[in-house]
């Protein structure tokens, strides 16, 4: 225990020299088919209701899924960070609300907006922002699960904030924080598609039964 | 035009809107007690405190300064900056010192909003102040110190 602080701090510094590596953003190939989202109506192929409602949400993971989403719904007390959702750095920790911790919230760095980083290396262009900004309660962590269980989880009141599923679809569709997502300032990658291109996802998936994909 | 409060006097900026705040405290107020370390709020030698909060000046743009209080190492004051400013030489924290006015901002402020804080307290509001000649057990300490020292 005594020595966490400096080992923290040790760690942090490696990260500080080497941040030319950490900062890099990693490229991840993707074709056209997974940065946008497919329309809700064109599920209506799939005869079977409850076949439909899975494929519905499958295409809804798509958002549920990315970085932008998960990295604020950490298993841990820790957010995550960057298209390769690695421990956020500077160490930072849940605290009251998932504002951080008394000395070091949230607003020590991020503002009610992204915020371009300003004669700085290329590998970091923004610090993203947001009125709301705060960690998912740990209830409501998808890090780790498979769609089939984040689907599961979201369904369930005592696991998505005492959500009515018209809540839910209000929330997914038009929710500030949740939309940030597909505005996430200079250097990160969007979530596919758009906020109401995902609303209508949500909606169709909870008209057709709210069925869950298999894994 | 940026107007705020610096160190209690009322200062206007009219420059670059995107300024970060670092740069308006060292270059335009001549005020070089803040340091710059990263210039992407990962090192925490940038701290100063914005509406009595601590705030990484590197990354705050002088736009989001307007109508505010900023408080740096030269202008901080009170009992918990006493207390730090006496647990500091009492320890002899410092090695080299660059990062130290980030540090001493962040353990005001931790003092401020939890007057006795456990270790993990202090790591928690600490973390993201890195200091390369590790001294962090001496801040450590003195912040226990700084804490005790107000009491009664």
């Amino acid at each position: 225990m005594k020595f966490k602080l400096a080992f923290t701090g040790v760690a942090a510094a490696c990260l500080f020299m080497t941040a030319g590596t950490v900062f890099s953003p990693i490229s991840v190939a993707q074709d056209a088919g997974s940065k946008s989202l497919r329309p809700a109506s064109s599920f209506q192929s799939i005869a079977n209701q409850e076949q439909r409602s899975a494929a519905l949400f499958q295409e809804a993971g798509k958002v549920i899924q990315h970085p932008r989403c998960i990295n604020c719904h950490p298993a841990t007390d820790r957010p995550l960070q960057g298209a390769s959702m690695h421990p956020h750095q500077p160490p930072v920790f849940r605290g009251d609300g998932g504002m951080g911790l008394p000395g070091m919230q949230c607003t020590t760095c991020h503002s009610a907006e992204n915020t371009p980083v300003v004669g700085q290396a290329d590998t970091i262009k923004s610090i993203p922002g947001n009125p709301a900004w705060h960690l998912a309660p740990i209830e409501m962590a998808w890090a780790g699960k498979t769609l089939g269980q984040i689907c599961q989880q979201i369904k369930d009141p005592a696991r998505n904030g005492g959500m009515t599923m018209d809540k839910l679809v209000e929330h997914m569709a038009h929710d500030e924080l949740v939309g940030w997502g597909w505005e996430p300032g200079a250097g990160r990658e969007p979530v596919p598609g758009t906020q109401a291109e995902f609303g209508e996802l949500i909606k169709a998936w909870v008209d057709t039964g709210a069925a869950c994909p298999a894994s | 035009m940026v107007t705020f409060t610096l160190n209690g006097q009322e200062r206007t900026f009219d420059g670059d809107a995107d300024t970060p705040l670092l740069w308006v405290i060292r270059d335009f107020e001549k005020l070089t007690g803040t340091k710059y370390g990263c210039g992407v709020a990962q090192c925490g030698a940038c701290t100063v405190h914005l509406d009595g909060m601590p705030r990484r000046s590197c990354v705050t743009p002088i736009s989001m300064v307007d109508g505010s209080e900023v408080i740096t190492i030269e202008g901080i004051s009170g009992k918990e900056a006493d207390a730090v400013k006496t647990a500091w030489a009492g320890l002899d924290v410092p090695q080299c010192g660059y990062c130290q006015s980030g540090q001493v901002m962040s353990a005001v402020a931790l003092l401020q909003m939890v007057p006795k804080p456990t270790d993990a307290d202090i790591d928690g509001a600490m973390a993201g102040n890195i200091c390369r000649c590790a001294t962090y057990h001496r801040i450590r300490a003195a912040i226990h110190n700084a804490a005790n020292s107000m009491e009664g």
